[in-house]
């Protein structure tokens, strides 16, 4: 490790502890973060990231600790006011932001708090926010209010945000989890040009390729104790993965020619204006069909409109053979489609319901007998089927599934469809918020699905997750399908070359 | 200007159904377009307008209130009997106890809802049968008469007679309905403590990690409710000359319609000065135009409650997005 | 012992241990009242006891359901006040007092019709324009009183066929017949709620409206249908009222509103919606009728009922909150 002189860091953290109740969520961690460095910070969920985060930033005191330095000043105890002070800036993945409030308010709110009444001067608020604005290089209607924003841009208040407190370290937690690869790509633009003005930024993040292009070291901490730091250049993502994990990942290309399968699912040159256009691709039985592209490129939309949620305006859509024109998600689902949402969070589960009601809530009419009740021995009977099939990991079955880790709440998710006994089911961004090591899980079970004679359309903006899991992956661009790979016969970086270029 | 209304269309749409309800009874009743018609209609809505903006603020910092009315009987009540007590008293006294007992009802409520963390629309529905009920019980349903003259003295701040003889007059408590709007308005638009309720309303974790004090927040919506809720009491008081501890129950929530149709948004965050005095005066302007109209007074509420319900039913209808929906066809 | 342990957190956590604080309070309360007064535990007391509650709790009823689809129907007391009519006008149309019991079950029927319509049209209301059940139940109050207002002219209809006081005033085997409705009405409800698709539907729609649309639940007609029963049960409710004030009133019953939202948060109902039982609401209804019941007899009057009824709320949730514990321990230390 380097022994650059202490005011040369932003961040010093040597062996830091802390535990909650009996876990020891960080157990003698060390980090540093240099001036204007931009750090990764990698490890999967619940390893002690957000403890780390919230220690420098002062919302937890540590139990122990035997140096903690910001700006090569030795520092006792932070609490949260002081650490903004000091230039620590933390972008929480929910972003903290106000909805109804305006873009300008949002990036100075800060001057706004404090008990102290004083006059609130909207027109120096909004000087100041264009200005930290176009220093980003960013164009915002400031009057507008934050909600009609797109998360991409939301992201940019926030940093902004960041930016009006004259931040010189700012931790950004999962800061690409729900933005597409150009937006990610806008993005990393920023923080580069951060970096370059002096800020350091920490990155935490899940997405292995954007960790290695942008970091230039990456600390990696699993369940709670530090793995080790490492300079990213000449590091793979597998090798990464592994760190994280603990367990080696395949990454194999899985791909095998289904052209002989009957067609399940066909959409002939199926339009929804403003969307897409003319989209026509065919899905086989046993089949696993990649969807890939930027955003705004209409996947989700299309999804939609396979799902009865939209009506197409043109073109036709066949399932297994006969006409098929869902006017809604319930016709859908009776004929045999299934959906996994991208918003695992806000639409594809109930969070703060019973695991056990969010596994039968699709199916309910196979649970009710000849008196119109549902029968309880049925329910956890089937409850306890699919828990045991797809392996949850589970405390009760009574408990809410807000309780579950990602994977395992995905897992569920997968289980509440396949009671339905679908035809064709869609993944739309099936990974999002899930470790690595329970994506290969899912992974698991989608391709044993298949092989099962399942159709399967899998929506992702991961390059890799298409590549690896896929059959065939269709490539679609400001709504239209462009191109078809065979994941056998290309390869990683010209699937990107061509999706980003 | 897009710009300027974009985050006023509920209130925009309300301004345009208020003109509209204007026009057509200007034309249909002749005596609604007149001085004395206007002054007789915010005299009688100052009341519901003190009300309406102390709510305003509970409803921004993300709470509901339903004891305010109630509360305002409280106020009314002890500070009679304490006002009594002393000898009589003086305006100066009379807004400082009743700014104070109302204040100390209002904490009571934010205390409750902060320091147990149980949310406001289970503290205040406890607290309006705790206040109304302890009310009833220690005055015995009587009435207080024998108030202080400068109490029950009728003070106008504007007078004017026309050339047919007939008097037009603004009391007091419009005066006191406009300072209170005012202040609130000051309070939620043009300080620091006003956009931190909103942040607050809008999004509390947040907040929360911004540094935003939640206790003081809290305190401050529901004191400022209180304090209002003080003043309310104390002008009724004005208005009709006696202390009735039952006349104000049931208030609460019609002025709570009135309110939310104004755009103020239950869970917080949303909600605008212009909008509650709208929507308290389609209310009462209704209401005033029917009684213009020679409609019979037992069909009043009828009208309003359906005209509230149609109103509601529209005005979710977002007409941007339908036209959007047509030029991308287009 | 892990199991053990864990099998006591469930206890402590689950919706029994939420029956048992009720049933402890409740039991408390009955002893207390008791050594009060010797009068509190006579059959004359339990009798009248037995004829009060089944209004309130029907009431509540009612407000329960939409609470847990993630509303609230503040127009109850007044629908039933408008359902109460419907069956007075009908009653009256067939010789009032001489109205036979046709009449009366054709009463009965038209009241339930406009109960369910009432419900059906807020329902829509809430689903369909997406509108805050609050203000949209607030304005079918406003408008319901003023239709019943306008109807009677702020008067009263009386003067019902005999036969309906068995319905108000008759006890089969002892037992006070509103309290049998009460009982039929309840296990309806709650076997409606917990073991019907509809019923997962109300808590699904309550919990998360688009996530429930999401898995291909009806959201939107699971809420016309739920305020359309709740509706349905205020018209009960507003039969049940006739027969026992023998008259019809709009606004009898008004103190009731806040009261039925007092007893679904006493029951432990979210007021988020989504979760929450019958059984512990009937509970807590029990515990509300045997202190406003007990305190009549120790000599107060109802208004201090009322209060107390507000005051307990706040200390059960104030317990419920575990926040005192906190607050004692915070002071404890820095006693020392």
């Amino acid at each position: 490790m380097t022994t650059a002189p202490a005011e040369r860091f932003a961040l010093r953290l040597h062996k830091v502890s802390k535990a909650f109740g009996g876990v020891q969520a960080l157990n003698k961690v060390n980090f540093e973060v240099r001036a204007g460095e931009i750090h990764c910070l990698a490890g999967e969920n619940g390893c002690g990231k957000s403890t780390l985060i919230k220690v420098v930033t002062g919302v937890h005191q540590p139990e122990t600790a035997e140096l903690i330095e910001l700006f090569g000043e030795k520092v006792d105890r932070i609490n949260p006011v002081q650490a903004r002070q000091m230039g620590v800036s933390v972008i929480w993945q929910d972003l903290a932001l106000f909805p109804h409030m305006s873009v300008a308010e949002n990036i100075a709110f800060d001057s706004l708090v404090g008990l102290t009444p004083r006059a609130v001067r909207s027109r120096d608020m909004m000087a100041r926010s264009k200005a930290v604005l176009e220093s980003l290089g960013v164009q915002l209607d400031l009057a507008a209010p934050l909600q009609d924003l797109q998360i991409a841009q939301r992201q940019v208040v926030a940093i902004a945000r960041a930016l009006m407190n004259d931040a010189k370290l700012i931790f950004m937690d999962e800061p690409t989890a729900s933005l597409t690869q150009s937006e990610t790509d806008r993005l990393l633009d920023i923080v580069r040009k951060l970096s370059a003005n002096g800020v350091a930024i920490v990155f935490v993040s899940h997405r292995l390729a954007e960790v290695l292009d942008i970091a230039e070291r990456v600390t990696v901490v699993r369940d709670g104790n530090l793995v080790g730091v490492y300079p990213t250049a000449g590091m793979t993502q597998a090798h990464l993965g592994e760190l994280m994990t603990g367990q080696l990942i395949e990454t194999e290309v899985t791909a095998r020619d289904r052209s002989d399968a009957p067609t399940v699912f066909a959409a002939e040159n199926l339009t929804r204006h403003g969307e897409f256009t003319d989209v026509s691709f065919q899905i086989r039985a046993g089949e696993v069909l990649g969807l890939t592209g930027l955003i705004g490129a209409g996947r989700t939309e299309l999804a939609h409109v396979m799902m009865g949620m939209r009506q197409a305006d043109g073109g036709q859509m066949r399932l297994n053979g006969a006409s098929y024109r869902p006017s809604n998600i319930r016709k859908a689902i009776a004929q045999g489609m299934a959906y996994v949402s991208e918003d695992r969070l806000s639409l594809g589960l109930l969070q703060k319901q019973p695991i056990a009601d969010n596994t039968v809530i699709s199916v309910l009419r196979k649970l009710t007998t000849a008196t119109g009740l549902i029968s309880e021995r049925r329910k956890a009977e089937m409850v306890r089927h699919w828990i045991r099939e797809l392996g949850v990991k589970i405390g009760s079955p009574d408990d809410p599934i807000s309780t579950l880790s990602g994977g395992n709440q995905q897992k569920v998710v997968l289980a509440k469809w396949l009671a339905t006994d679908p035809k064709l089911l869609i993944l739309d961004s099936p990974t999002v918020g899930v470790d690595v090591g329970a994506r290969a899980g899912i992974f698991r079970i989608v391709r044993a699905l298949a092989d099962q004679g399942l159709a399967i359309l899998l929506i992702s903006d991961e390059v890799t997750e298409v590549m690896f899991n896929a059959d065939r992956i269709l490539h679609m661009a400001d709504g239209r399908l462009v191109a078809e790979y065979d994941p056998r016969t290309v390869t990683v970086p010209e699937l990107e070359e061509h999706i980003y270029a | 200007m897009r710009n300027v209304l974009r985050g006023y269309t509920v209130e925009l749409r309300l301004a345009v159904v208020l003109a509209l309800i204007c026009i057509i009874l200007s034309f249909s009743a002749p005596q609604f377009a007149t001085l004395s018609n206007a002054t007789s209609l915010l005299n009688n809505s100052s009341v519901n307008l003190i009300w309406a903006v102390g709510l305003l603020v509970v409803l921004i910092a993300g709470g509901i209130d339903i004891s305010f009315a109630v509360a305002s009987s409280v106020v009314q009540y002890v500070a009679a009997t304490l006002l009594l007590s002393i000898g009589g008293g003086n305006w100066l006294l009379g807004f400082l106890f009743c700014g104070t007992l109302g204040i100390l009802l209002g904490l009571l409520n934010a205390w409750l809802i902060h320091g147990f963390r149980i949310i406001s629309i289970v503290v205040t529905i406890a607290t309006f049968n705790a206040f109304f009920g302890l009310l009833m019980y220690f005055s015995r349903g009587r009435n207080i008469y024998g108030l202080p003259d400068w109490w029950t003295a009728r003070i106008f701040i504007f007078e004017y007679q026309n050339a047919q003889g007939v008097w037009s007059e603004l009391t007091l408590a419009v005066g006191v309905m406009v300072a209170c709007v005012v202040a609130t308005w000051l309070l939620i638009q043009r300080s620091n403590i006003g956009r931190q309720l909103y942040a607050f309303g809008d999004n509390p974790e947040g907040a929360r990690r911004a540094g935003v004090n939640i206790a003081v927040m809290q305190g401050v919506a529901f004191g400022w409710m209180g304090l209002m809720a003080g003043i309310a009491g104390l002008m009724q008081v004005n208005i009709v000359k006696e202390v009735v501890p039952n006349a104000l129950y049931g208030r609460e929530l019609e002025v709570l319609a009135a309110v939310v149709l104004g755009g103020a948004r239950l869970g917080g965050g949303k909600g605008t000065i212009l909008g509650c005095i709208l929507g308290v005066m389609f209310v009462a302007i209704t209401q005033n135009g029917l009684n213009l109209l020679g409609v019979s007074p037992f069909a009043f509420q009828m009208i309003i409650g359906a005209a509230i319900l149609i109103a509601i039913s529209t005005s979710n209808i977002d007409l941007s997005q339908i036209l959007r929906r047509k030029e991308v066809r287009q | 012992m892990t199991a053990l342990t864990e099998r006591l957190a469930r206890l402590k956590n689950g919706p029994t241990s939420e029956n048992l604080g009720l049933l402890v309070m409740l039991a408390v309360l009955v002893v207390g009242f008791a050594i009060l007064s010797p009068r509190f535990l006579t059959a004359a007391n339990l009798g009248s006891m037995g004829f009060q509650m089944p209004l309130l709790g029907l009431l509540t009823l009612a407000m329960l359901a939409p609470i847990l689809s993630g509303g609230l129907n503040l127009a109850i007391v007044y629908t039933a006040n408008v359902c109460g009519l419907t069956l007075a006008w009908t009653l009256m149309q067939f010789g009032g007092a001489e109205a036979g019991m046709a009449a009366f079950a054709l009463g009965t029927v038209l009241a339930l019709i406009v109960g369910a319509l009432s419900g059906a049209v807020m329902g829509a209301v809430v689903a369909y324009v997406g509108a805050h059940p609050i203000l949209v139940s607030l304005a079918m109050m406003i408008f319901l009183r003023g239709l019943g207002e306008f109807l009677t002219r702020g008067g009263d209809i009386s003067g019902f066929p005999d036969y309906m006081r068995v319905l108000g005033h008759g006890s089969v085997v002892g037992i006070p017949v509103p309290l049998i409705l009460f009982a039929v009405v309840a296990l309806a409800w709650h076997v409606l709620l917990r073991r019907t698709p509809h019923g997962f539907s109300v808590y699904m729609t309550g919990s998360n409206q688009r996530a429930a649309q999401y898995a291909g639940l009806d959201a939107k007609r699971t809420l016309v249908l739920i305020y359309a029963l709740s509706g349905v049960l205020c018209a009960i409710a507003g039969i049940l009222m006739a027969a026992r004030f023998n008259s019809v009133r709009v606004g009898h019953g008004e103190a009731l509103l806040l009261i039925t939202v007092l007893a679904c948060f006493l029951g432990g109902i979210d007021p988020f919606g989504g979760h929450g039982r019958v059984v512990p609401v009937i509970i807590a209804l029990v515990i509300l009728q045997v202190l406003s019941s007990g305190l009549n007899l120790i000599g107060a009057n109802q208004h201090l009922a009322t209060a107390v009824w507000g005051l307990f709320l706040i200390a059960v949730m104030v317990l419920r909150s575990g926040r005192l514990e906190q607050m004692l321990s915070l002071i404890m230390r820095k006693d020392k």
